[in-house]
């Protein structure tokens, strides 16, 4: 975590520990937490304060956002590269799923056919999680204004956050999902952008907090942990950028000039900054991360089932590599506190992997 | 040396891994993913998984999952299923030792540096005069070195079996006195990858069709029908009708004619089982050899000479269904096995 965060949390679990939403004075203080923290969030995503929702994370932001505007079968698109949180809450209400090129962007001309009238809710990632390829989100959102004008936009901002300047690249979506954990503040808290005007039920029902739609007594040490973090990704987010991006290509290059059969899965200049997305021709990327793990290196591969194994990634699949080929799969992200030392150590560690899992 | 503990969620392979840590081995626990649908049930369950997590994080020893799900379709479930369909009863737990636990994850385990695997059967490795032996479990009454016939040369010297060297009473023990959750857990039953709900009839029907058939008896006479000729296996008595004179058993299965052949015991018995596929734990054994040979996994050894072809059994005995595994034994030592045609 960001220094600034566990500093932010530390006196909210010790010292001020009142329940928002009483009425005494150890509850107003909690109280006056939240909204404090409100106010920076909504600064930083360029939102009103009132438009933000707080929740337990980029899931549940991601599952209200649809559950909470989808209006029976149908009435949900999204792309075929989204995070699970997003793919099978719209899988839940029979919704449509729209291809991608072969870079993990959404299809425009797929998009306009699947949207329509019957629209409800369309959901668009701004970063894939997986590949770190930033999404056309503001030409989609074009396209769904022009064939679906009543439909509601959410974009899943979680893998953006710490790269790109949500109040620019989400000023055209209805609702924007962004998680702590991927910005330095703790895991199990995030937030729900919902713009006024935006009828969305809520899916968690009673005590009504959060305008009653998040019920639920707050996580006042993780909401203001969270807010200290967007702050402090926010006001260095140029800097780490150019540093992080340097570095993240810095350790593509050195894998494909060092190991052979490797392909990078995206340029530089479709991704953004945190995330080295490679392919590795011959090998089982399930044992190349076990050798990672012994040398310190902690990587993934696609996503994880409930049981922890690899399932083959969608994502890929959406983009026509092949199951032989999405086999070989690495997935690399960066920190904003990631350094040169960490690059020098995976390169080594993936070199020395590649070439026992090739030689047996 | 580094062994790759293959840890099921089980009490048994939990006991493995807790002993050969004890033994001052570096061991790494992992748990194969090869089964698996929407429903948390059964094999390879998430339950189980994470059973297999806590005890590994209970040794201090790490865990990994390896989806070996794609792999276990391919060798075992679908051959399993096209067995069926041509009359044949496969036993998957024995084609998932030869080509998942001892092939598969074997494999891993090398490529990924480790000097051995090691896994929770009650049986026992032997090394004897420069050969490697493969014997029955301690535990007569979960020897499971049947299911194991398929180790060979090869395989044996990077295999570990510790808890074959125990009773399963001593193994439940060394679990409850550690405090691993897995300590009282039922033992597994049955083939992992069929549904409580519906069973074999129920899996096989989503799979392939099903065909009704007729009975006939050894003469040739027709003795009534059934609802699925590839659900019935060499041997058994249930399902094939009332009104008999004496107990019947299915004597032969032919799906191609849709004809189940239905006899008395003394039609069933053969004086011969012919065999193929046959694989060796050392040597092939020499043939016109005396041998004790066990027909399912925990029948009674039965003596017989190995004829090349299959064995000639000492007095008669019952046909051994089509797909199921004939393994020969001289004493405690497993001499090799193959599968009854």
């Amino acid at each position: 975590m960001r220094p600034e965060a566990v500093t932010a949390m530390l006196p909210l679990l010790t010292e001020t520990f009142g329940n928002p939403s009483g009425g005494h004075a150890a509850a107003r203080a909690a109280r006056h937490v939240i909204e404090e923290a409100r106010d920076v969030m909504a600064a930083v995503l360029g939102c009103a304060p009132a438009e933000v929702i707080f929740t337990s994370g980029g899931t549940e932001a991601d599952n209200l956002a649809i559950a909470g505007v989808a209006d029976g079968a149908g009435s949900a698109v999204c792309s075929a590269v989204e995070h699970h949180a997003v793919l099978h809450a719209v899988e839940r209400v029979e919704g449509v799923v729209v291809g991608t090129d072969a870079l993990g962007r959404v299809d425009l001309d797929q998009l306009a056919a699947a949207v329509g009238p019957g629209t409800a809710v369309v959901s668009l990632m701004l970063v894939n999680n997986e590949t770190g390829v930033v999404q056309p989100l503001d030409a989609a959102i074009d396209v769904v204004r022009a064939n679906a004008p009543d439909a509601v936009l959410h974009t899943d901002a979680v893998a953006a956050f710490s790269w790109l300047d949500l109040a620019v690249a989400t000023a055209g979506a209805d609702l924007v999902s962004v998680s702590a954990h991927k910005f330095g503040g703790p895991k199990g808290v995030g937030a729900l952008v919902v713009r006024e005007g935006v009828a969305l039920r809520g899916q968690i029902v009673g005590g009504g907090q959060e305008r009653d739609r998040r019920s639920g007594t707050h996580n006042v040490a993780g909401i203001a942990a969270m807010a200290a973090a967007a702050e402090a990704t926010v006001r260095d987010r140029t800097a780490t950028v150019a540093r992080i991006g340097a570095l993240r290509d810095l350790l593509a290059e050195r894998v494909v000039s060092s190991v052979p059969g490797v392909v990078r899965t995206a340029p530089a200049a479709a991704t953004a900054a945190g995330t080295c997305h490679l392919r590795f021709g011959g090998i089982e990327s399930e044992a190349l991360l076990v050798l990672l793990d012994d040398n310190g290196v902690f990587a993934s591969a696609g996503s994880s089932c409930a049981s922890g194994a690899l399932e083959p990634s969608h994502v890929l699949r959406a983009m026509g590599v092949t199951p032989e080929e999405a086999v070989g799969a690495l997935r690399l992200s960066f920190g904003w506190n990631s350094t040169l030392a960490d690059v020098d150590l995976a390169v080594t560690a993936i070199t020395k992997a590649v070439e026992q899992l090739r030689a047996s | 040396m580094r062994v790759l503990a293959a840890m099921s969620g089980g009490v048994d392979s939990s006991v493995t891994a807790a002993l050969l840590v004890d033994a001052g081995h570096d061991v790494v626990g992992a748990t194969m993913k090869l089964w698996g649908g929407p429903s948390d049930q059964g094999c390879c369950s998430i339950a189980d998984v994470d059973d297999a997590r806590r005890v590994c994080q209970q040794l201090g020893i790490a865990h990994h999952v390896f989806n070996f799900s794609g792999e276990f379709d391919a060798a075992v479930v679908a051959p399993y299923v096209e067995a069926h369909r041509a009359g044949v009863t496969p036993n998957p737990c024995i084609e998932c030792n030869r080509h998942m636990k001892f092939d598969r994850f074997l494999a891993r385990g090398i490529q990924l540096g480790f000097d051995a695997v090691a896994t929770g059967h009650h049986a026992r490795v032997a090394e004897v005069g420069g050969g490697w032996r493969l014997l029955r479990g301690f535990d007569r009454a979960k020897d499971q070195s049947y299911v194991l016939h398929m180790l060979d040369q090869a395989t044996l010297p990077q295999v570990l079996l510790p808890v074959g060297e125990m009773t399963k009473e001593d193994v439940r023990r060394v679990a409850r006195d550690r405090g691993l959750r897995t300590a009282a857990k039922a033992d597994s039953q049955d083939t992992c990858f069929l549904p409580v709900n519906g069973g074999r009839a129920k899996f096989l029907g989503d799979r392939t069709t099903l065909t009704p058939g007729r009975l006939v008896d050894t003469a040739g006479h027709p003795a009534g029908e059934i609802a699925a000729v590839e659900l019935v296996t060499v041997g058994q008595r249930r399902g094939l009708g009332s009104g008999h004179d004496e107990a019947v058993y299915a004597v032969d299965v032919d799906v191609a004619t849709a004809t189940v052949t239905i006899g008395t015991l003394a039609e069933l018995h053969r004086a011969e089982q012919a065999v193929g596929s046959w694989t060796w734990v050392h040597d092939p054994v020499e043939v016109g050899s005396q041998v004790e040979v066990q027909t399912s996994a925990h029948g009674a050894p039965t003596p017989a000479i190995y004829t090349g072809a299959g064995v000639a059994w000492s007095v008669p005995q019952r046909r051994v269904a089509p797909g199921q595994s004939v393994v020969l034994y001289t004493g405690d030592a497993v001499l090799g096995g193959g599968i009854a045609t």
